[in-house]
């Protein structure tokens, strides 16, 4: 179906960055040739490149998940594999490329940056073009890096965790992320450094039918303290798309750590994620997330509590509209004594959406005297919408403490009715008792990202869709 | 101020209100009473305009206007308020928030533009309203009635009228779940708005509240009537005999 075209001319035209056509020769499809490229243009060592080859084998032999939404309608040999925007990562926010500039412009990011911003990376396509580290965080050690780089610059810590915490194995779209993956985020916070401000990415994708793999790692040392967030967002075109990222934290001892994340991929993206958690002794990993936009998203961030006394924090909220599928939820694996965890999962479903709470909690028969909460409240937004809920619990240990507590419910016409009359229209009564039903995961982030957490929700329920 | 004329109403083809014919003036205080089922809060929802009833029949006149075909919006634009007996939980729904943005669309609607307030100006005036109330500011940033008890949540319905300065008033039950010590306050802030320009309207079926609040008219209603209305005096008859007299 379509032309092969060598490399070296693909490579020409990524060296001219042609700001409006950079895609223009590139194909889409996967094989080894691929990958070898991808692992030469990113001039990676030798184990990366084995990497990528053993993944792209474990990617072939591997089927789609036998459970879950249906996937059949994603072609996987119709996705772009690799693409790059711009040939070099840049500083400073001069010299970022003005079409690029202009995207993130409209997201908001250089505005951001001046305030709050502690450290800026952002991934356009699969090339991060503008990094940026607050000189003092800088000073104590904080590593902020493109993955690309970091694979070159910090190769003996990023050898040692890459693919150690998400194993290629794991499943089908695991292994395909080992052979294609592509920029992202290497965050490293030195022992006992603690960063109160949030450190900060933006992804984006936008070329049509194009894949995103980008590759987070992350290490708290030990006592250390810091807070990630990023966003993603993606504008709407026809073909379907897929992101299949990956997120690896180790939380060592007694270190704390936030991932804050707001997704909003366009809606014919095919959003299957991979966020994974080792959580040490004394050591404390929360995630907050909300899920908006996609097609179809498989989002289950999952813990792994492997000392004692470790706990974790899964807090999250999705909204499905019309013809979308939120099949998210949380993994909690309690491996060692006194481990905690609590999950808390909210959902909005509107114009015949379809949200899925999936869980896993499970507790092994040497971690004794653990505690595990889970919490999901789904709000139907009408008649046609779905929600369901699949939680999975394991307990292999007597002393166990479990609760699990599900609520599912309809927009209350007596609140409604009560909202207007204190003086509140009924669009403002229904705006804000869904704001309230969020609030819960949305307080929980930054105010700007809060802010536009709200707008997303209130831009899905003016909807145009639905 | 409000009249209302052979009023009937129905849910889903029930009758529960009928012939209901009531008179309110300027600076009158009414209680409604009657035994529990007997209609009178549905007379109340309906005054506020509750979609869940159906007027079949009669006039509803608010300030000489027409009020029948008004929803709940207009009404309360308009300056009728009611403190719900079983006020909404509503998670997640700041207090102090969501009254401001009640606030200012009202004052707006009522084309008091001058009384538009900032945020801050806002939480001021609210705090103080909150003080003579004996609520404690914390309970300003909760979540709307969220695991308030039956006193907290009638308070914060009374901060609710303060604020929203309506006409008429209509307390529904304002009297049940209340110990001794709230009930002194509650009555103290209705007694605060018994005022030459407003009107209340008072729904109980005990006489405890009006211990502390004097009306002017006494009405007795009974399986969706109005069976029989006084003056002060008609509270020690049912003070004595009960509703049973009414009751055949």
């Amino acid at each position: 179906m379509h032309e092969k075209i060598s490399h070296s001319k693909i490579a020409r035209s990524w060296e001219k960055a042609d700001n409006t056509d950079y895609l223009k020769n590139t194909h889409p499809g996967l094989d080894d040739d691929l990958v070898r490229f991808i692992s030469s243009i990113k001039q990676e060592p030798a184990w990366m490149l084995q990497h990528r080859l053993k993944c792209l084998r474990l990617f072939q032999k591997t089927p789609p998940p036998a459970w879950g939404p249906d996937l059949q309608k994603l072609d996987l040999h119709d996705i772009i594999y690799f693409a790059q925007a711009t040939d070099k990562q840049v500083q400073n926010w001069n010299d970022v490329p003005q079409d690029i500039k202009k995207t993130f412009t409209s997201l908001g990011i250089p505005q951001a940056e001046q305030k709050i911003l502690a450290g800026v990376g952002a991934q356009y396509e699969s090339t991060v073009v503008y990094h940026n580290l607050k000189k003092e965080f800088q000073a104590q050690g904080v590593i902020f890096e493109d993955m690309d780089i970091a694979v070159q610059k910090y190769p003996q810590i990023v050898q040692e965790y890459f693919m150690k915490i998400v194993p290629a194995g794991l499943h089908k779209f695991s292994a395909l992320h080992g052979a294609v993956w592509s920029g992202g985020t290497f965050l490293y916070i030195p022992k006992n450094v603690n960063i109160s401000q949030p450190l900060q990415a933006y992804f984006r994708m936008n070329a049509r039918g194009m894949g995103q793999f980008e590759h987070t790692l992350i290490i708290v040392e030990d006592g250390a303290n810091a807070h990630y967030i990023e966003g993603c967002s993606a504008p709407h075109y026809g073909a379907n798309s897929l992101h299949a990222g990956c997120v690896e934290i180790m939380v060592k001892p007694r270190a704390r750590f936030r991932y804050s994340s707001v997704e909003n991929w366009s809606k014919d993206t095919y959003n299957l994620n991979t966020k994974r958690a080792w959580v040490d002794k004394g050591a404390r990993m929360e995630w907050v997330g909300g899920n908006f936009g996609s097609q179809t998203t498989m989002l289950y961030p999952c813990s792994v509590l492997r000392g004692e006394g470790a706990s974790a924090d899964h807090l999250g909220i999705a909204f499905a509209n019309t013809g979308q599928i939120q099949d998210t939820g949380a993994k909690v694996i309690h491996n060692a004594a006194n481990t905690s965890s609590r999950v808390v999962m909210k959902s909005l479903s509107r114009g015949g959406g379809v949200s899925t709470y999936r869980g896993l909690v499970d507790i092994a028969p040497q971690a004794s005297h653990c505690i595990s909460q889970v919490e999901c409240d789904a709000l139907l937004l009408d008649g046609k919408s779905i929600t369901n809920t699949i939680p999975v619990i394991n307990v292999r240990n007597d002393s166990a403490v479990i609760a699990h507590e599900a609520r599912a419910g309809k927009l209350s016409a007596t609140d409604i009715f009560y909202l207007t009359t204190r003086g509140l229209t009924e669009d403002a009564a229904v705006e804000l008792i869904i704001n309230g039903f969020a609030d819960p995961i949305t307080r929980e982030l930054p105010l700007e990202y809060a802010v536009e957490m709200n707008r997303m929700i209130e831009l899905e329920m003016n909807g145009s869709v639905g | 101020m409000l009249n209302i004329e052979n009023l009937e109403v129905k849910i889903k083809n029930k009758l529960i209100l009928q012939d209901v014919n009531l008179r309110v003036n300027k600076g009158e205080t009414h209680v409604i009473m009657g035994p529990n089922g007997s209609g009178k809060s549905t007379l109340a929802h309906v005054l506020v305009g509750d979609p869940a009833y159906r007027i079949s029949g009669g006039q509803i006149k608010f300030q000489h206007k027409n009020i029948k075909n008004l929803n709940a919006l207009a009404r309360v634009y308009a300056g009728i308020f009611m403190v719900f007996q079983n006020p909404r939980e509503i998670e997640g729904v700041q207090l102090n928030r969501f009254l401001f943005l009640a606030y200012n669309a009202v004052m707006k609607a009522r084309g008091r533009t001058k009384s538009v307030l900032s945020v801050f100006d806002f939480n001021k005036k609210l705090l103080a309203q909150a003080k003579l109330l004996k609520l404690s500011p914390d309970f300003l940033e909760r979540s709307l009635n969220k695991g308030l008890s039956g006193g907290e949540k009638k308070k914060t319905e009374m901060l609710q009228l303060a604020t929203l300065e309506p006409k008429l008033v209509i307390l529904d039950e304002i009297d049940s779940g209340l110990d001794i010590d709230a009930l002194k306050i509650i009555s103290r802030a209705v007694n605060k708005y018994k005022t030459k320009d407003n009107a209340l309207i008072i729904i109980t079926h005990y006489s405890r509240i009006l211990k502390y609040v004097r009306p002017d008219k006494v009405h007795v209603m009974v399986n969706g009537k109005i069976v029989d209305s006084g003056k002060t005096q008609l509270l020690q008859r049912i003070e004595s005999k009960g509703f049973n007299q009414y009751l055949n």
